[in-house]
């Protein structure tokens, strides 16, 4: 069940969450998910006596997104894991690893975004894929 | 001061926890995945298990009426056995032995509708056989 | 005061799975420590574009070798929440059964290496001993010792017979018998305590702040489990969590106590109540839209993002596991503890950390 979603802008995202923390709300998570080329989507989870409500933030790719790990601290681990595999920037976070948690500092590609692999490398891909054997 | 020696003689006098395996073995039970296997005869290469299975595994060729399985990408799910139309696939209770080399399954059926019966094996230097 | 920054490194003989740690310590007592994981990540999300979403069950189940059961759970629960399917009841019953045993046999191994962390190899042993009888329980009824593979969307692929159920209820009460008797061990024994009370406390409003899961959680004095949201045919049974105040280790292990012979008292319920049935439902089709399904794993709360478009390949899947709400933790929880208490702080937040970098 996904709730409620509320969408939020770059601006007043913090402000938001940090609302919800004065009534009471518990941090879950956050996702994010590709939409095109262009654009990402970044979904906050939080939760108040077990009932999920999400903010939905919209971003354009190379965006600079504010950190909520002033507000929730266990939120630094999550875009950490987003600045590596979804290269966003996270502005003001608690503790920068720059890139380094899962990759290396030469590694210059974005594991996880689909949309920014060519479409005739993509089905390179694919078609590579294990079809068995060694 | 003697608190232990209850405890010791017990465990001195008592049988072992363990099982002494190899000369003991426990006989599997009847609904493991273990090793699995094909009867070519009855295959019609339909192809189903193919695209169903998860790790992608097996290669079938309608044509040339061949089976092939990678046994060390298989994982052992049994989603081939519950999809195959034929029913010729099914999974033995035991596990695989150690073997010393990478070898892949790969069985020749007879082309045409069904009921082929020559079961031709290709069988690789370090493959041994296992029941 | 002269610092020394000292690795707690991915390689340690009281961890299952490799997380690094970097402590700072003066004189002893640790100041900070950073963790910083990434050692086994295997891109499984990704592999969502690659299969189709049947096949994706199987991959899901292997995120993590532990809890296996309720991964897969929880994924067919949102496939089959976004296509709109409801599963048979015998299924939802059979799949309690199964995610409880899965339950039992975490616990016993956790407290089997917890034991270990502070020396005490023949406890852990005993532990373990248990714990093969619910494996063989796993073997015998679904053809795998712990990746048993029995969820698929629209249901469970083996069914169980009366005579299974009644070997399982035999089994399951020598299991508490077990349980009870270590269980004075676990909990009174002085070494036990001297190691355990007072290590690590994390009080209730940190924990609710840090969005902690689970025992971690529980220990502290929230009762909240997912459980409590009433998936898979819970609502039917009766189930309060289970909760300690001290927000120790001694806390955090009396919780996976409890809640072990706890598990016990819910399979017998589900077995008693078993309706007959079919143990699943064909799928034809293919998922359209977006939803986040929770479900509560040995470790604590499971969440998945699950975003699907029409084709057979899912467009985004998206795991946190209770491991990862659990590291923040020790951000918190180490400074001021002594270097020799740290494996045991580490080890009593149950990582598990293939889940966390599936």
């Amino acid at each position: 069940m996904l709730g409620e979603v509320i969408s939020v802008s770059l601006d007043d995202v913090i402000e938001k969450v940090a609302k919800k923390k004065v009534e009471g709300c518990r941090f879950v998570t956050m996702s994010c998910a590709e939409l095109d080329e262009n654009t990402i989507d970044i979904l906050y989870h939080l939760d108040k006596d077990l009932k999920l409500v999400s903010f939905r933030l919209t971003v354009p790719r190379n965006a600079a997104v504010p950190s909520i790990s002033p507000v929730y601290f266990a939120a630094f681990l999550v875009e950490n894991e987003m600045q590596d595999l979804f290269d966003i920037r996270f502005t003001g976070l608690v503790i920068d690893y720059e890139r380094t948690l899962y990759l290396e500092e030469e590694v210059k590609i974005t594991p996880f975004c689909k949309y920014s692999i060519s479409a005739a490398n993509r089905q390179k891909t694919i078609s590579s894929a294990p079809s068995g054997g060694p | 001061m003697f608190k232990m020696t209850p405890n010791v003689l017990k465990n001195l006098l008592s049988p072992k926890a363990t099982r002494r395996y190899p000369h003991e073995v426990r006989p599997p039970f009847e609904n493991v995945r273990g090793e699995l296997c094909n009867d070519i005869e009855n295959c019609t290469f339909c192809s189903v298990c193919a695209v169903k299975c998860p790790s992608q595994c097996i290669t079938v060729d309608k044509k040339a009426a061949t089976w092939t399985c990678d046994p060390f990408a298989c994982v052992f799910c049994g989603i081939c056995v519950d999809v195959c139309q034929a029913k010729c696939l099914h999974q033995k209770h035991g596990y695989r032995i150690p073997v010393l080399g990478r070898e892949i399954i790969f069985m020749q059926g007879k082309a045409g509708p069904k009921k082929g019966n020559d079961l031709n094996r290709e069988k690789s230097s370090c493959w041994s056989k296992n029941g | 005061m002269l610092k020394t920054v000292i690795p707690f490194g991915p390689q340690h003989p009281v961890l299952p799975e490799p997380l690094h740690l970097k402590l700072t310590v003066e004189d002893e007592i640790i100041i900070e420590a950073i963790p910083a994981f990434g050692f086994i990540h295997r891109g499984l999300e990704i592999l969502a574009g690659l299969r189709d979403f049947h096949q994706m069950v199987q991959v899901v189940e292997r995120v993590c070798g532990i809890c296996s059961m309720i991964h897969a759970m929880c994924y067919c629960q949102g496939i089959e929440e976004i296509m709109g399917i409801e599963v048979p009841p015998r299924a939802k019953f059979l799949r309690i059964i199964w995610s409880e045993l899965h339950r039992i046999h975490s616990h016993l191994l956790w407290w089997g290496l917890f034991a270990d962390s502070f020396g005490f190899e023949s406890l852990f042993m005993q532990l373990w001993k248990i714990r093969e009888k619910i494996l063989d329980i796993h073997e015998a009824t679904t053809g795998n010792r712990i990746i048993v593979s029995v969820n698929v969307i629209g249901g469970v692929r083996k069914d169980l017979s009366p005579e299974q159920i009644q070997w399982i209820q035999s089994e399951l009460v020598e299991v508490e018998k077990e349980i009870n008797r270590l269980g004075t061990t676990l909990l009174t024994d002085y070494t036990v305590k001297m190691r355990t009370v007072g290590k690590g406390v994390v009080s209730k409003d940190q924990a609710y702040e840090l969005g902690l899961a689970g025992p971690t959680l529980r220990a502290s004095g929230v009762a909240q489990d997912m459980r409590q949201l009433g998936y898979s045919g819970f609502n039917e049974i009766d189930f309060e969590p289970v909760v300690e105040t001290g927000g120790d280790c001694y806390a955090r292990s009396k919780v996976r106590f409890r809640e072990t012979l706890q598990c016990i008292d819910l399979i017998r319920q589900a077995m008693s109540k078993l309706p007959v049935g079919e143990i699943a439902i064909k799928v034809k089709g293919k998922p359209q839209g977006e939803t986040v399904v929770r479900a509560e794993q040995p470790r604590g709360e499971l969440l998945y993002y699950i975003k699907a478009d029409g084709s057979k390949n899912l467009d985004r899947l998206r795991i946190r596991t209770p491991s990862f709400a659990n590291i923040p933790a020790l951000v918190t929880m180490l400074p001021g503890q002594y270097l020799s208490d740290v494996p045991v702080i580490v080890l009593s937040i149950d990582p598990c950390i293939s889940c966390t970098e599936r």
